[in-house]
C-alpha cells in the first residue's frame, strides 16, 4: 500500500488539509461526552487496520510536508533539538527502533539492511540513501536522533531513568502544544508537569510516573491527549507565542470551519533496551471542524465537550479567546441525540 | 503541596565536619547566614574560604567583620559574573571531600547552583540559604535573554522589549523561571502587575 503524501504548507498560506481517508482515520480522542484528566494509559497494541495505532510509528499522507516544516523550524532555532552528554546510548536505541519499524511497516517507502554493525538504511519518500556503522556516531551527517527524527513524523524525547524519576535529557520538539524544550531540558517528570493545573491535586503525576518507572521492554504504552490551535500551525511553541497567539484573536462565526481546529496527540512511551531510557513520542494530529463535522458523532460529541469543560483548562489549553463562538458554531450539529459510546464514528 | 512545583527549595548551612575543605560563595546579604552557621566551629573555619561579592558601599567596617570570621582565606569579587568566573575554576579544581555554601539573593542562588550543578556539583555536594532579595532570575522564552532580580509580572523584557508574564515555571539547569509574551493575544492590554517576589 503506497501513501499518496501531499504537497502541503503549516504556515504563511496554510494549505493542510486532511483527505476523507484521512479524516476517517483520526484519532479522535473523547470516548464520552465530557472530559477530565485521568491516567488514561493503555498498552501500545496493534490497532484496526489502517488506523492511527495500526503500527508502532505512524506515517501518513501529511509525512513529507511535516518533515519539510520540522527543517524550517530547525533552521530559525536549533535549539527544538538538544541532547545531554549522557544520552547517546539512548539516541541509537531510537534510531533503532524508529528505522526497524518503519521499515518493517512501510516497505514500500523505506528499507533497511543489517549487517552485523554496518547498516543501510533507504528512504524513499525524501530521497535519502544512507550506509553507517550502528554505533558510530562519525558515519552519519547528524547526531543518530536527530538524523533518524528529521524522518519521523512526531516530536520525540528521550527520558534518563535514575532516583526514581524521569529526566528530560534529549529530545527534538517542533510541533508542540506550546512547551520548550529548551526551557524544560534537563527537568524531572513533576518538575516539567509543573504548570498544568488540576492534574497535580489528584495525584495523576504521581501514579503516571509510578506507573512508567515500571515500564518494560517490548511493551510500549499509549494515550491520547488533546488541544485546539487556530489554524493548522504545527510549530505553536512558546518561542513563538508573540506571533501565532493573535491568531486566537480571528475566529469568527463565519471562519470556524476553516479556522478552527482539535490538534490531538498521540503520546507513546517505549523502554530501550541499551540505555534503560525511555521514548516519549508526541505525534500531533490535526483536523479542521469543517472536517470533524463529517462524522455526526464526533460533531455532537466535541460541542458538548467544549461547552461543559471546566473554565480552568480551558484557560490552560488557551481556548478562552474562541470557545464561546466555536460551541455556538458546533452546537448547529448537536441535536441532542444521544452518542454511542467509544471513541469511533457511527 | 507547594504552588510552583519546580520552583527551588532553598535550604540553611549547616557545615559538615566530615567536609575536607569547605568553599563558601556569598553575597553581603548571605553574610549574616555564614557567621551564624560557622560561629563555634574553629576546626571548620580553618579549612574554610570565603569568596564574597563586595558592593563598593561596603568598604567601612568590612575588615573587621571579614577578619572576625577566621577563615582560612578571604577573597572580595565586585560583582555576580566575576565571582561565577571564580566559582567555575574552583570547582574544576575541588578535591573530593570539598563541600559548597551559597548564600544570597535568589538571582544569585538561581546562577551558582545551576554552574555548580552543570560543574557536576549537586545533592549533598552543594549547602544552600536565601538570604535578602526575593526577585526571581527570568529567561524571556522568545529572545533567550536574561533577567535578574524580577519582582514583578508581567515585565518588560531588558533584551527584546516585549512584555512578559512569569510562569510558574522554573528550570534548574537554566536558574531560571519563564517569560512568556503577556499580551500576544491583545496587544497592548496588560494584565493588572502583581509581585512575585512575596
Amino acid at each position: 500500500m503506497t501513501i499518496p503524501f501531499k504537497t502541503e504548507t503549516f504556515r504563511d498560506d496554510f494549505t493542510f488539509s486532511n483527505s476523507e481517508a484521512a479524516i476517517r482515520r483520526f484519532p479522535f480522542p473523547f470516548d464520552r461526552d465530557a472530559y477530565m484528566y485521568a491516567v488514561n494509559i493503555e498498552q501500545h497494541m496493534p490497532g484496526p487496520a489502517k488506523s492511527a495505532t495500526e503500527f508502532p510509528i505512524d506515517i501518513d499522507e501529511h509525512y513529507v510536508a511535516e518533515m519539510a516544516d520540522r527543517d524550517l523550524v530547525l533552521k530559525a532555532d536549533p535549539l527544538r533539538c538538544q541532547s545531554l552528554p549522557h544520552m547517546m546510548t539512548a539516541e541509537w536505541d531510537l534510531l533503532e527502533l524508529l528505522m526497524t519499524s518503519m521499515a518493517r511497516d512501510y516497505p514500500e517507502h523505506f528499507s533497511l539492511e543489517r549487517s552485523g554493525r554496518e547498516w543501510h538504511w533507504i528512504n524513499r519518500p525524501l530521497g535519502i540513501d544512507q550506509r553507517f556503522t550502528f554505533e558510530d556516531p562519525a558515519t552519519l551527517p547528524l547526531s543518530p536522533m536527530e538524523y533518524i527524527t528529521r524522518q519521523c513524523q512526531g516530536d520525540f524525547c528521550l527520558l534518563d531513568q535514575r532516583d526514581d524519576n524521569l529526566w528530560m535529557d534529549a529530545g527534538i520538539v517542533t510541533t508542540q502544544a506550546d512547551w520548550s524544550l529548551d526551557f524544560d531540558l534537563g527537568m524531572n517528570f513533576i518538575e516539567w508537569h509543573g504548570p498544568v493545573p488540576l492534574a497535580h491535586e489528584i495525584g495523576v503525576f504521581e501514579r503516571a510516573l509510578k506507573f512508567l518507572l515500571n515500564l518494560q521492554q517490548g511493551r510500549p504504552v499509549r494515550r491520547l491527549n488533546w488541544t485546539m490551535t487556530i489554524n493548522p500551525r504545527l510549530d505553536t511553541s512558546p518561542e513563538n507565542y508573540h506571533r501565532w497567539g493573535i491568531d486566537r484573536t480571528t475566529v469568527t462565526p463565519d471562519n470556524v470551519g476553516d479556522k478552527v481546529h482539535l490538534r490531538v496527540e498521540l503520546q507513546a512511551l517505549w523502554r530501550l533496551p541499551r540505555s534503560n531510557a525511555i521514548v516519549f513520542s508526541i505525534r500531533c494530529y490535526l483536523i479542521k471542524m469543517r472536517e470533524l463535522v463529517t462524522q455526526p458523532k464526533w460533531a455532537r460529541r466535541l460541542h458538548r465537550v467544549l461547552r461543559d469543560l471546566p473554565g480552568e483548562l480551558a484557560d490552560y489549553k488557551g481556548l478562552t479567546n474562541y470557545r464561546e463562538t466555536t460551541v455556538a458554531w458546533l452546537s448547529k450539529y448537536d441535536d441532542g441525540a444521544p452518542t454511542s459510546p467509544g471513541f469511533h464514528p457511527d | 503541596m507547594p504552588v510552583v512545583k519546580s520552583r527551588p527549595v532553598w535550604g540553611r548551612l549547616a557545615p559538615s565536619p566530615f567536609a575536607r575543605r569547605h568553599l563558601v560563595f556569598c553575597e553581603v546579604a548571605g553574610l549574616g547566614a555564614v557567621e551564624r552557621a560557622f560561629a563555634g566551629t574553629d576546626s571548620i573555619r580553618q579549612r574554610t574560604s570565603l569568596n564574597l561579592i563586595v558592593p563598593p558601599d561596603f568598604a567601612p567596617a568590612r575588615s573587621e567583620r571579614l577578619d572576625a570570621l577566621g577563615f582560612e582565606a578571604v577573597h572580595e569579587f565586585p560583582s555576580v559574573e566575576t565571582v561565577l568566573v571564580r566559582l567555575r575554576v574552583s570547582l574544576s579544581q575541588a578535591a573530593m571531600g570539598t563541600l559548597l555554601y551559597l548564600a544570597g539573593g535568589e538571582a544569585f542562588l538561581d546562577q551558582a547552583t545551576c554552574l555548580a550543578e552543570a560543574c557536576g556539583v549537586a545533592g549533598d555536594g552543594v549547602q544552600t540559604e536565601h538570604c535578602g532579595s526575593t526577585g526571581r532570575r527570568v529567561q524571556c522564552v522568545h529572545c533567550k535573554g536574561m533577567m535578574a532580580d524580577v519582582t514583578m509580572s508581567p515585565v518588560v523584557c531588558d533584551h527584546c522589549g516585549l512584555h512578559l508574564t512569569v510562569r510558574d515555571h522554573y528550570s534548574r539547569r537554566l536558574g531560571a523561571f519563564q517569560g512568556v509574551c503577556a499580551d500576544a493575544e491583545a496587544p497592548g492590554v496588560l494584565p493588572e502587575p502583581t509581585r512575585i517576589d512575596a
